[in-house]
């Protein structure tokens, strides 16, 4: 073997500009942790305001860093595809980081360390996006699961702690079981290189037992990230201890970065066993629907709604990676992008409902929201409308664009389900709605004043900025799935 | 398809301005309510003055689509804005215009909280309704079918009566169901379409050019019926009717029992006849029965009830399963009738709802046993209400005879049997609404309240006023009307007669392969008679 440094160097391929972003985001990070470091207590809010400009900075380089390439010998790439869902991801941080600010001088939990461990796990989902190599991946997962692990115990309350010991637990067995997984692919394939897997793939025999264990263990890994049933457990209790800027950025971020693995991954390396995942994913998905939607409708907690939702969600998306072709794999990116701003913009409205003590999450603080806020309880009932996937909004759009890849692609069936479980899930939003236009409040203490927040700017800006967007990728959803297409189309 | 020939986006306009009405007053001071009820009212009336320059550049010898606009709105899937009418959607639009007007007219004291978004849900609906009516893109006739849901759950859930929280969330269910099993046969439809054609497209007038396989059109057929049949509604679908009804405000149950429920029975004509038209056969047997079945049990159910608001919602499931027998009856008569009976119903049963409304205000009852002799105390009211009765029951010389004979006659023409049951329905209406007026109107003054009730105002009056003369008009000259959707009657009808003969030669034949009629429908029986000989010839053999 010759040691040879430009020969290594070219087998490594060696390629910064593939990177960038997770770099300017790691010293955006390291940044961040010098300052906090002189900061006092009451100055803590400022690291906020410098994490959101670092992160608006970042943004366009993210934007644009598309190189299909794979740099680093085979083990990131920087393709547009990633770059679409590091756009969601840097999203997703900027309005956590927005409402942040107000809502842990509500909560009085202004720590430093609370921001860096987002940018953290940012990071750590933009590995997962770009990642080409599972052990890559792995590395990428861990990173945000740790960084969330820390962030759900933020609050140090009884339900906090609750919440978080179960993700860390469930979600330390789950990390297990995906690492599992990736050995046994590492034991038929002899690589953990997405490409030569996929090329390994065409020549296996498809009666490999090793390959269906992996199979199994990766889709049970990943169906953990997802909250898909029966994997989902930890994620009400996760998200109600949460800080509910947490919770947002939970909910939309290691979904949709969760999301962007299995696409790569069954979509490119495994695709050759279609026939095997998919009827896995088949049933993964339908029980997440019908599940996430019949449980949302007993909860009494909006925060525990929102993640039942959320799963419910997550079975539709799944559908898409069920489906697995072109049209099927930008659905589930646009689903992703409107499911970012809309559940983004109602877990503000959540987060602004919040009161100093914790209460303020029932659903009946909802009630005669409408009298009290009339736009708070619009822009509300626009999201909910959203997200039960009501036209004109995005969440109709989106919605459509899964079931119609389904349709094509013959899955009867699962659409059928999709559509049944979405009448299902009308009820718990319509019921919301009811709450806030057609109740009264129930006691005179409700009529408090409906946030002791500082200031509501900061919420009523980022309100404005989804609630606008959710409408627009209703009503003009051809530029951004355009670039979904296209980013699918390298894939 | 003709082009635009008033080279004006005509409908466009007609979306747009209850929308620009509703966006006028979202600045309006909440205080200023009488503002905002002039405001409201002008933007209905120039709506509807712009509706009635339809009437005439309208060319009522055509069944194709007039007044066309056509943009791209989401090009790399074939959605497309793409609006237009024929004559059936002319009769709807003028409805819905005038409807408008009358629902602001009813409200004017009766919705005195919240005015400003009472105004603003009653003109997004209407935009809503027009767009339903004139959307030739599958995309954004559902779109429009959507929007107008969302107003009318305000309107219930807002301005509602007692149960309203319940009576709401079964009509927005029950509603939302039908309407994704429809948005399922669109899709299938668009890519059945796609793969026959390689033109993947929502245009309308494309998906009525390929005629889809029997199997998708079994399936496609079921998921726009569940859609359309809950609208309707037709018997067994139509327990939330009765709920919605008697908890919405008067303005939303004229313009529901108006026009919301005619968007179902204007989907069985639009979608379900032309684009299932096979399917249509199979099922034809089954929705009469259905419909039948709606017409006597709804007249039933009517002459039971204690509450006013509530006979007359179970009227409407009665008149509908009317309207519904004569669509499915499959000829130029029971079609014809089916059209001329949703714009009947539209007007009487909107009249009876106002009717209800104005007592309502007075009396804040509705039961049937707190009133008698109202006729004594309120003549004009007794009198305006009793003409509203007999079209409603469909006495000669009101508009709701000429729909109830065609379409019996339509009826009779397709199974002697159901049109024979289906005729008691008009003796049963006139059994329970005379019942009800004899109760309400006639006889002494039984409650002291009622004694000192004031007649009708001048503004009520108006309100009323174009329902009375549009019942003699239609009853007396239904031609007007009938001119206006003949053509496109016509064509449907002659489309299904061209595709009954093949039919008929199938299951004459026994065979699969059949020669389609030379020359069309001109001699569908002879074909039918040449299929049957086939047949016997096939079984000798």
């Amino acid at each position: 073997m010759i040691f040879n440094n430009a020969a290594i160097m070219q087998t490594l391929n060696v390629n910064l500009n593939a990177v960038a972003p997770v770099a300017l985001m790691t010293v955006l990070a390291i940044v961040l942790m010098v300052i906090d470091f002189f900061l006092k207590r009451e100055n803590k809010f400022s690291l906020g305001i410098v994490t959101l400009i670092g992160l608006v900075l970042i943004l366009p380089v993210a934007a644009t860093t598309v190189d299909p390439a794979p740099a680093f010998g085979g083990m990131v790439i920087a393709d547009a595809y990633a770059a679409f869902f590091n756009v969601v991801f840097i999203i997703a941080a900027i309005f956590a980081v927005v409402i942040s600010n107000d809502y842990l001088r509500k909560i009085s939990s202004e720590r430093g360390e609370y921001y860096y461990i987002i940018i953290f796990a940012t990071i750590g989902m933009m590995v997962m996006a770009s990642a080409n190599d599972l052990v890559n991946l792995y590395v990428g997962l861990e990173l945000m699961s740790l960084s969330f692990y820390i962030l759900v115990a933020m609050r140090r309350s009884a339900t906090g702690a609750e919440g978080a010991l179960k993700y860390f637990i469930l979600g330390a067995f789950s990390s297990g079981i995906l690492l599992y997984g990736i050995t046994f692919t590492y034991g038929f394939a002899g690589t953990t290189n997405l490409t030569e897997i996929a090329r390994m793939g065409v020549n296996l025999s498809s009666a490999n037992h090793y390959l269906l264990i992996a199979i199994i263990m990766l889709v049970a890994g990943f169906a953990f990230k997802i909250a898909a049933f029966p994997f989902h457990l930890w994620s009400p209790d996760a998200y109600e201890g949460a800080p509910t800027p947490v919770t947002a950025l939970l909910s939309v971020g290691s979904k949709a970065a969760a999301f962007a693995f299995f696409l790569r991954f069954f979509g490119g390396a495994f695709h050759e066993f279609h026939a095997h995942w998919a009827g896995l994913l088949w049933i993964l998905s339908a029980a997440t629907m019908l599940v996430g939607a019949t449980v949302a409708i007993q909860q009494k907690n909006i925060v525990r709604m929102l993640a039942y939702s959320s799963i419910a969600h997550a079975g539709i998306i799944l559908i898409g990676v069920v489906v697995m072709n072109g049209f099927a794999s930008a659905g589930v990116m646009f689903y992703m992008f409107v499911y970012a701003f809309m559940n983004m913009g109602a877990f503000t409205v959540v987060a602004l409902m919040a009161r100093n003590d914790g209460t303020g999450k029932s659903i009946s603080d909802y009630k005669g929201l409408a009298g009290r806020r009339p736009v708070l309880a619009f822009v509300m009932a626009l999201f909910l409308l959203s997200l039960a996937g009501i036209p004109p909004t995005g969440g109709f759009t989106a919605k459509f664009f899964i079931l119609a890849s389904a349709i094509e692609a013959r899955y009867y069936w699962l659409a059928a389900i999709g559509v049944i479980s979405t009448v299902i899930s009308l009820f718990f939003y319509a019921k919301v709605i009811f709450y806030m236009y057609m109740k009264e409040p129930d006691a005179l203490d409700d009529m408090a004043p409906v946030t002791q927040a500082p200031s509501t700017l900061a919420y009523n800006i980022i309100i404005f900025i989804t609630a606008v967007s959710t409408m627009v990728l209703g009503l003009c959803p051809t530029p951004v799935m355009d670039m979904a297409i296209a980013a699918v189309s390298h894939l | 398809m003709i082009e635009n020939t008033l080279n004006f986006p005509i409908l466009s306009l007609l979306i747009a301005i209850p929308l620009a009405g509703a966006i006028a007053l979202f600045f309006f001071p909440r205080e200023e309510k009488d503002a905002i009820r002039m405001t409201a009212l002008g933007f209905t009336l120039v709506n509807f003055i712009a509706s009635l320059l339809l009437l005439f550049y309208f060319d009522t010898s055509t069944y194709k689509m007039q007044f066309v606009e056509r943009y791209d709105w989401i090009p790399w899937i074939g959605v497309q804005y793409f609006v237009g009418m024929d004559g059936i959607s002319l009769l709807l639009m003028l409805l819905i215009t005038l409807t408008s007007v009358i629902a602001v007219l009813c409200s004017w004291t009766a919705v005195e909280e919240r005015v400003k978004e009472f105004m603003i849900h009653i003109l997004i609906l209407e935009t809503g309704m027009v767009g339903v009516f004139v959307a030739l893109d599958m995309i954004l006739f559902f779109l429009f079918w959507e929007i107008g849901l969302v107003p009318m759950f305000f309107l219930i859930g807002v301005w509602g009566g007692k149960r309203k929280l319940y009576a709401n969330i079964k009509f927005f269910l029950y509603t939302l169901f039908g309407s994704v099993f429809m948005l399922a046969a669109i899709i299938a439809l668009y890519f059945a379409h796609g793969k026959a054609t390689g033109v993947y497209t929502f245009d309308l007038l494309k998906l009525y050019e390929v005629t889809y396989s029997y199997d998708l059109q079994w399936w496609v057929f079921l998921a726009f019926f569940l859609g359309f049949a809950i609208k309707v509604p037709v018997f067994p679908f139509h327990t939330w009717l009765p709920d919605a009804h008697v908890e919405a405000p008067t303005a939303g149950s004229v313009i529901l029992a108006a026009i919301l429920l005619k968007m179902g029975t204007y989907g069985f004509l639009r979608f379900n006849l032309p684009l299932t038209l096979q399917a249509s056969y199979t099922f034809a047997p089954f929705i009469v029965l259905l419909a039948v079945v709606g017409i006597v049990y709804g007249a039933f159910l009517a002459m039971a009830q204690k509450d006013i608001k509530k006979l007359v919602a179970y009227s409407s499931v009665s008149h509908l399963g009317a309207v519904m027998a004569g669509i499915f009856a499959m000829n130029q008569q029971g079609i014809d009738g089916g059209v001329l009976q949703m714009i009947n119903h539209g007007v009487s049963t909107g009249g009876l709802f106002l009717l209800i409304g104005m007592i309502y205000e007075r009396r804040h009852t509705r039961e049937i046993a707190d009133f008698g002799g109202l006729a004594k105390v309120m003549p004009v009211y007794a009198t305006l209400a009793l003409v509203i009765f007999f079209s409603s029951i469909g006495l000669p010389g009101t508009n709701g005879f000429v729909g109830e004979i065609m379409i019996l006659v339509g009826l009779f023409r397709a199974n002697v049997m159901m049109a024979a049951i289906g005729a008691t329905g008009v003796i049963l209406g006139a059994a329970y609404m005379l019942w009800m007026y004899q109760r309400v109107w006639f006889g002494k003054v039984t409650h002291a309240e009622n004694a000192g009730l004031k007649d009708l105002s001048p503004r009520e009056i108006v309100t009323l006023a174009p329902i009375i003369i549009l019942i003699f008009w239609m009853g007396i000259f239904p031609g007007h009307f009938l001119k206006l959707t003949r053509a496109s009657t016509a064509h449907l009808t002659e489309m299904i007669e061209r595709n009954q003969a093949v039919m008929d030669m199938i299951a004459g034949s026994g065979r699969m392969t059949v020669e389609i009629p030379r020359n069309g429908a001109a001699k569908p029986d002879a074909q039918a008679q040449a299929g049957a000989d086939a047949h016997v010839a096939a079984v000798h053999e």
